[in-house]
């Protein structure tokens, strides 16, 4: 009977979806109070994924957890992912350190529609962890620059603590072909940016609505009133792509636990057509 | 003469509005610059005026003892800063400075409240103007509490 179910569960998903493949650390750093970046090295072949999709990561010993790959798509010899200390397995992740392995299953899911926006503006908006993410596809744009027209990145976060990739903002903000605004929650008084929450920072962008498409990461209420607000600017409602994250837990739809409706987040998304979901936005039951 | 009645009429948050108020609200206009870190009013005081910003930034704080001033938003340009003039006891809720040389058109507010008294068309469309912009705030302000980036939610 076991052989049977191994052999038919074989057949619906090739094993190399379900058995983790060690990947060795080879730099870590911290972003923020709670969250981490570590770098792993790819087999000899190197490491493919298109920006948006995410790996699920393990613990041996602890457990799995789906994180979104947050470097560049183009360098294949690196495998880069943004991760907050949150429950036991990434919290007990936070310890690692250079030299040390990590299983990794992927990559899995959907991603951000960055190829067939050419010729469009553009307009980021991340929440939070969210950009993580978002910069694959920030850098797939920013080395096709001349592809695209106007590209925007609208940032919100908590505090001026909690702002990711600080360093790496301030070059972008730098460029003269890339508009970076950047706003936080709460601040002290010696803070000179912006306070607010990110939605405000839309209307202040300078963007053609009528020829947009937005990508939108972060928590679901922020993408919800983000989504409201590129409506009300003008945005078409096919253009506005977003990512959920709901209760992934298998990276293969397998499990059940990510499904919503008729849709299976961890295989049919996570980036979706922000039309696809829109009753999942408002659905309070799942 | 030239006055600030084309800039105004060109303003969204004035845009739409009947020719002889927009006459009636650019008697009460004039520009005004900040530099940087000027105070443009404090909590307490009285709000007898009211900002559209031009250019550059203001950010709204609110001072609390043993933790100083807090930022609570910041204001940049084509924003409309400050409605305390409209509602009374029309004294200023927060503090207002400006983060950098700030251009805006200052319009007299008590100068506004009489006119709206006497012309009750102008004073609807006046709050209903300013209802939509602290409706907004109200909402950016329920987001905040929120703490959507709180780890633990």
């Amino acid at each position: 009977m076991t052989a049977i179910l191994e052999k038919s569960t074989k057949e619906i998903i090739p094993s190399q979806e379900m058995i983790p493949e060690y990947f060795r650390i080879t730099k870590t750093q911290k972003d923020t109070h709670d969250t981490f970046t570590i770098e792993l090295e790819p087999p000899k072949n190197g490491f493919n994924f298109t920006p948006g999709q995410f790996n699920m990561l393990y613990m041996f010993g602890v457990g799995e957890v789906p994180i979104s790959i947050s470097g560049d798509p183009s360098d294949r010899n690196k495998l880069t992912h943004t991760i907050r200390a949150v429950g036991s397995v990434t919290r007990t992740m936070q310890k690692l350190k250079k030299g040390d392995f990590v299983g990794i299953r992927g990559p899995f899911g959907t991603h951000w529609p960055a190829e067939e926006s050419i010729g469009n503006d553009i307009v980021i908006v991340a929440g939070g962890i969210g950009l993580a993410p978002l910069r694959p596809s920030i850098y797939h744009i920013l080395s096709n620059r001349e592809k695209y027209g106007k590209v925007v990145l609208l940032y919100g976060t908590r505090t001026p603590n909690d702002i990711l990739y600080r360093k790496e903002l301030e070059q972008w903000r730098a460029r003269f072909d890339l508009e970076v605004l950047i706003t936080v929650d709460r601040a002290a008084s010696d803070w000179k940016g912006n306070v607010g929450v990110v939605t405000t920072l839309i209307p202040r962008s300078h963007f053609d609505p009528f020829n947009t498409v937005a990508m939108v990461c972060g928590p679901e209420i922020m993408m919800r009133f983000s989504v409201q607000d590129l409506l009300k600017c003008g945005v078409a409602v096919n253009n506005i792509y977003v990512s959920m994250e709901r209760n992934m837990k298998c990276g293969i739809g397998f499990c059940g636990h990510c499904q919503c409706g008729s849709t299976f987040i961890c295989k049919d998304g996570p980036v979706y057509p922000y039309n696809n979901v829109k009753d999942i936005f408002i659905k309070r039951e799942i | 003469m030239e006055t600030l009645e084309p800039l105004l009429s060109e303003h969204p948050f004035l845009k739409g509005l009947d020719p002889k108020h927009l006459q009636l609200i650019t008697g009460c206009a004039s520009n005004v610059r900040f530099d940087a870190g000027q105070i443009i009013f404090r909590e307490g005081e009285e709000a007898d005026q009211f900002y559209i910003i031009r250019n550059g930034k203001v950010a709204l704080q609110i001072y609390t003892p043993g933790r100083g001033s807090i930022i609570i938003d910041t204001l940049t340009e084509g924003d409309i800063l400050g409605w305390s003039w409209l509602i009374p006891p029309y004294q200023w809720r927060f503090d207002a400075v400006a983060g950098e040389l700030t251009r805006a058109i200052a319009l007299d507010g008590k100068c506004l409240r009489n006119k709206c008294e006497s012309d009750h068309d102008l004073g609807y469309e006046l709050l209903k103007r300013f209802a939509s912009i602290v409706d907004s705030r109200l909402e950016s302000t329920r987001l905040r509490l929120l703490d959507m980036y709180d780890s633990n939610p």
